[in-house]
């Protein structure tokens, strides 16, 4: 693949961005501040690299998305909604908006691989025959379609990982968002994991991918969001 | 990239419904979410378990105590006595024949059976020992009357009869101060039971709100992992419920069993035994020793009532652990 293989940013100027940030800062209990007066949005359908130098505070930005920690300051909205103060029940709806995949994977050791990658849309209570054909062929497509009754300790790390991000996927999300995900995988699945969120990107999700591996955000025409020392700086189209 | 193709969710919204792939025929699928075969779970399992064995038995006492407190009152509640006692100068055995004509006209009054004078000094033989002459003694004599079972008999107006026939002779005792006694006992007894009957269901939802805190602590990232893959408070309180209602249920089953067959091998032996001497004590204290189909059923009802309990403080454990 060249590099300079555009994504698909649709951003009309009518949409409201699915993630703004507005003069944010974050610190962990009385330590140094990890984010300081970060700003910056995620328009809808967009495609992102959020990188920086390991310690950064890529992992905290995510988290703050994700709504697993609050802000220390400054204001976070997420689909067009500001957060502080947001009761459970509407947490779980923007939840349930987003995909993620997880550094660490985050894969549940006593539920097969098939009901892992489920699991988002179990939650939903919605009946297992109505979403069985549809796990069934992501995990074929991420290469885990022998694998499905396999519990993730007997996983390989490259596997977890495709688990991680099938799962993130299954819900169909308008927002995705990956920390290091093709940090387990050889360089040829690293790509084809890239062109499946790309292709996610085309459907319609905005697409957020954390990593600090150079080599595969050259492969896509991105915008880039550099960490480092606690500041975001924005580079790209 | 080229040997790329489509991801699944272009596959998932074509028209026709593709036909259901072939699955594993081992795969599992809808597993608990909580982890649930624990060494925790066990414990809690066997607490929940003896807690109910032990609610069940004493729930099966009181109801003995009850229905048996219930049998006397019924054969006790059926009898009333008239003493006549000896007088100088007065005939006894004609005070006694006076007496008994007086409550045989009495209506509502079935039958009077006059016990003997040998029969009345035979009463007092638990006290004064055997082989003993009586006879310089002035022992009072006893009449059993019979009430009829379809009417009441106007008890007052035969005490004023008696009084009025035998002053200072004859007096009428309808029990009822043993009566009220009798059943203040077994209130006492049911409330006892029902004390600890609700005691041990409060220590079982204690010992359910550790283990669920336990088992919330335990499974902090599972929880974790569940609120960002979008499910909500209510729905991960129902994911423990259901995994603590599956070990009360667990518990209360063997509890409850293990108390319906104590119970009825209780009655077993204690059939097998009545034929002795011991027995026919045994019987005349404790009635029959058994309890009826009331008692299993109550037993049965405080294993589930355990399994309830269970499920519903653990559910709200979690939703309060969550908040």
């Amino acid at each position: 693949m060249s590099a300079g293989m555009k994504t698909g940013s649709l951003l009309s100027g009518a949409e409201e961005p699915v993630v703004r940030f507005e003069s944010v800062g974050m610190r962990y209990g009385l330590g140094p501040e990890v984010l300081s007066d970060v700003s910056f949005e995620i328009a809808p359908h967009s495609f992102q690299f959020l990188t920086g130098p390991s310690g950064a505070g890529k992992t905290t930005l995510l988290r703050l998305i994700l709504l697993s920690v609050r802000p220390t300051r400054g204001l976070v909205s997420v689909f067009g909604r500001e957060v502080s103060g947001i009761s459970n029940d509407a947490l779980t709806g923007l939840r349930r908006r987003m995909g993620v995949v997880f550094q660490d994977f985050r894969l549940l050791d006593h539920l097969t691989t098939y009901e892992n990658v489920a699991l988002p849309l179990r939650v939903q209570e919605r009946a297992e025959v109505s979403y069985r054909a549809e796990v069934v062929e992501l995990l074929r497509w991420v290469g885990l379609g022998e694998r499905m009754h396999v519990l993730p300790p007997l996983l390989s790390g490259g596997e977890k990982q495709r688990a991680a991000i099938a799962r993130a996927l299954i819900a169909r999300p308008e927002l995705l968002l990956a920390d290091e995900p093709t940090g387990n995988v050889d360089p040829s699945l690293a790509r084809r994991l890239l062109r499946l969120f790309m292709e996610l990107n085309r459907l319609g999700t905005s697409v957020v991918i954390a990593t600090h591996d150079y080599g595969l955000m050259d492969l896509v025409e991105a915008r880039r969001m550099v960490l480092a020392e606690g500041r975001l700086r924005v580079e790209g189209p | 990239m080229s040997d790329v193709r489509s991801p699944a969710r272009t596959a998932a919204a074509k028209a026709p419904p593709a036909p259901e792939p072939s699955l594993p025929a081992n795969l599992r699928r809808n597993a608990p979410l909580v982890p649930t075969d624990s060494a925790a779970s066990r414990a809690l399992a066997a607490v929940i378990a003896i807690l109910t064995f032990l609610a069940a038995l004493c729930a099966g006492a009181a109801e003995i105590a009850v229905s048996s407190a219930g049998q006397w009152q019924g054969s006790v509640a059926q009898e009333v006595t008239v003493q006549i006692r000896p007088s100088a100068g007065r005939d006894i055995e004609a005070d006694v024949k006076r007496a008994e004509s007086l409550a045989k006209d009495t209506p509502g009054i079935a039958g009077a059976r006059i016990f003997s004078k040998a029969e009345s000094e035979r009463l007092l033989e638990p006290w004064l020992g055997s082989g003993l002459d009586l006879s310089d003694l002035p022992v009072p004599r006893l009449i059993a009357l019979t009430l009829a079972r379809d009417r009441n008999p106007d008890l007052p107006a035969l005490r004023a009869a008696l009084v009025e026939a035998l002053p200072g002779v004859a007096s009428l005792d309808d029990h009822a101060l043993w009566l009220q006694r009798l059943s203040t006992m077994a209130n006492t007894f049911a409330g006892i039971g029902i004390g600890i009957v609700l005691l041990v269901l409060f220590a079982t939802g204690l010992a359910v709100v550790f283990a669920t805190r336990g088992a919330m602590a335990g499974n902090r990232e599972v929880v974790e992992v569940l609120h960002f893959v979008g499910a909500d408070d209510d729905y991960i309180a129902k994911a423990f419920q259901s995994r603590f209602f599956r070990l009360g249920l667990r518990g209360g089953a063997l509890g409850a069993g293990a108390a319906l067959v104590t119970c009825a091998m209780a009655g077993l032996l204690a059939r097998m035994w009545r034929s002795g001497p011991a027995g026919e004590e045994i019987e005349a204290l404790f009635g029959t020793f058994q309890i009826g189909w009331q008692g299993y059923a109550m037993i049965v009802l405080i294993g589930v009532i355990a399994s309830l309990v269970t499920a519903a403080v653990s559910r709200f454990t979690v939703r309060r652990f969550l908040r």
